[in-house]
């Protein structure tokens, strides 16, 4: 390489690294803002607001929206709904991707079909009528059950498993056939050991969703006590925020607490985020 | 490795490894149900959890939606009978010139025209130079991901805290602040949302086009710089058509995400205010649907909605994806 190209690619570099970092800061700027917002005894938005001040910090903010809504009961219902969209995720999606990958059985293509058209139709679509079902034929409004039944199945998830087992060589479970592993057996002892990290990966990507809807635990769930955080976050902010002393302080409290267990669990695991693991996800 | 070499390595080696009643049953079961239900009946038993679900919360509900569109369906308290009329097309007719809707379109439409490009631009880039960066790798990838993983409740407090009228963006801005401010002007509230919800979502996309970056040949990037190609030209050259098929997929999922707006009119700008600029179909599905009680209207509303959501998806794949294969 000539020298001219080397300085160029230097300043590149250097211009690519002042742009990516720019950017973060862009990114991240909302987060600070938040947590030295909610920590505000009073709103201060100057520009000088954005740095903190030890004569304007406090916890009031938290106190003060815990006591209009339950930030513990809101964690332990969205922990309630997150588990048990997770674990019905990945149970039924670890038996549908196998089935549909390793399997031999008539119906396995209609099937197949079926999980790509899930995929295409769009929730809100289904709002209406799931709501209808839901909430008024089967009485499961304000109700663990209610909350977790329209997320129990994952398409994208039966793709992505589908797609870890397909991978597998086809002799491994030949071989164990032979010596007469059942079916189950081969799944547990063969097959999930194998996929172990996509499935640490598939768990951490399906708990961002549960955790963070809002449209259909809103619907359902009309009760507090049973509302997950975010729900009773967002009835905070439309209802109640306005008559509080410090209603952005109360408020940046509790998305805060609504954000940081997300927020925390995705840097300890960032490394499970590997992009080819999501790209595959979503081409199926 | 068909199943004809397995079955054939089945009869010749299992019984040396385990004489007897183990394989003397298989040929006899396989015969019973093989004709029926597959080489692996058991397949049905594995695939049965999903299917139950996919015909409670996706099929059914699906046919229902259908249903009720054509219906002026009402709520009733379960096991009492009311009547239900069949109105035909009417519920249609109704969504279709109601000024409210026709709104709520344009504004989708609005906010297509700016979060659909401005997302595909910026994730490219971004994951471009993401590809290439070597220090601090982790910490430029986390800070880009996190909006993605964090709950929009808790992002719309920080930003109705930044963009209020009396809020920091405001301040630093000084004279230039808009008036009245981000949230409350017409003209600006669903641009300002549409900027919302890039942020927001670009983690995501930054993260499919860096898969996609990883199938793009290293050695088309040499040939470039060999035939003169400086790092912009290579660009071009290189990795937008390399990323083709992920450019599709972003459009299409920025587009069906977009089209499905509900949480940042609802929360952000009160309930789709001021009066209804930023008001999206799937708010107004909400609040006919459910808080006024007309789900046939809202049931059309969504399978309108729908429908062009996929016109638009197909036209996307048609004329971004189909000039590489």
């Amino acid at each position: 390489m000539s020298r001219t190209s080397t300085k160029l690619s230097r300043t590149q570099t250097v211009l690519r690294g002042v742009v990516l970092g720019a950017g973060a800061i862009l990114f991240l700027f909302p987060f600070y803002y938040m947590v030295i917002g909610s920590l505000q005894l009073t709103p201060d938005t100057s520009v000088a607001g954005a740095f903190p001040s030890p004569d304007n910090i406090t916890t009031a903010n938290y106190e003060a929206i815990n006591s209009r809504i339950n930030l513990f009961a809101g964690l332990i219902n969205s922990g309630i709904f997150t588990g048990g969209v997770v674990l019905c995720t990945v149970v039924f999606g670890v038996l549908a991707g196998y089935a549909l990958a390793i399997l031999k059985w008539r119906g396995r293509g209609v099937t197949f079909a079926l999980v790509l058209l899930v995929q295409v139709v769009p929730f809100q679509l289904l709002m209406i009528p799931l709501y209808v079902l839901i909430a008024r034929n089967y009485g499961l409004s304000d109700n663990y059950l209610g909350m977790i039944l329209p997320f129990a199945i994952n398409s994208t998830a039966v793709l992505v498993f589908r797609q870890y087992f397909l991978q597998l060589p086809r002799e491994l479970f030949d071989a164990a056939r032979i010596d007469g592993a059942g079916e189950l057996t081969l799944l547990r002892r063969v097959a999930l050991p194998l996929v172990r990290p996509a499935i640490v990966t598939a768990v951490l990507l399906t708990f961002i969703g549960p955790w963070n809807e809002f449209l259909w635990p809103f619907l359902i769930t009309k009760d507090a006590a049973m509302q997950p955080l975010a729900v009773s976050l967002a009835n905070y902010v439309t209802n109640v925020a306005a008559s509080t002393a410090n209603p952005y302080g109360s408020v940046l409290a509790g998305a805060v607490v609504l954000a940081a267990p997300v927020v925390i669990l995705f840097i300890v695991f960032q490394r499970y985020f590997v992009s080819t693991d999501v790209g595959s996800a979503v081409k199926g | 490795m068909s199943s004809s070499t397995t079955r054939r390595g089945d009869r010749v080696r299992s019984p040396r490894r385990d004489p007897g009643s183990a394989d003397a049953r298989p040929p006899v079961r396989r015969s019973l149900f093989s004709r029926l239900l597959g080489v692996q009946p058991i397949g049905w038993l594995f695939g049965a959890p999903y299917l139950v679900f996919a015909i409670v919360v996706f099929a059914y509900p699906l046919v229902f939606a259908i249903y009720m569109s054509f219906f002026d369906y009402f709520f009733s308290a379960p096991g009492v009978e009311v009547d239900k009329p069949f109105v035909g097309l009417d519920n249609y007719v109704a969504v279709l010139t109601d000024p409210a809707v026709l709104q709520s379109f344009g504004n989708v439409l609005v906010f297509l025209v700016i979060n659909v490009p401005l997302t595909v631009v910026l994730s490219i880039v971004l994951a471009a130079a993401l590809n290439k960066v070597v220090h601090l790798r982790t910490f430029l990838r986390v800070s880009y991901y996190v909006p993605y993983v964090t709950a929009s409740v808790a992002l719309v407090g920080v930003w109705l805290f930044l963009f209020g009228g009396g809020g920091l963006v405001n301040n630093v801005l000084g004279p230039l602040a808009p008036d009245p401010s981000w949230l409350v002007n017409p003209a600006l509230a669903m641009p300002t949302i549409a900027l919302f919800v890039t942020w927001k979502q670009l983690g995501f996309y930054i993260l499919l086009y860096l898969a996609a970056l990883q199938n793009v040949p290293q050695e088309l990037y040499e040939s470039a710089s060999t035939d003169g190609a400086g790092p912009i030209r290579s660009f071009f050259s290189v990795t937008v058509p390399g990323v083709r098929q992920a450019t599709v997929l972003v459009l299409m999922l920025s587009t069906i995400i977009g089209a499905n707006l509900f949480t940042e009119p609802y929360l952000l700008t009160g309930g789709g205010g001021p009066n209804g600029a930023s008001a999206s179909p799937v708010l107004i599905m909400y609040q006919r649907g459910i808080q006024q009680g007309h789900p046939g209207f809202a049931a059309a509303l969504g399978i309108i909605l729908t429908i062009a959501v996929l016109i638009v998806a197909l036209l996307q794949r048609r004329f971004a994806g189909g000039r590489e294969e």
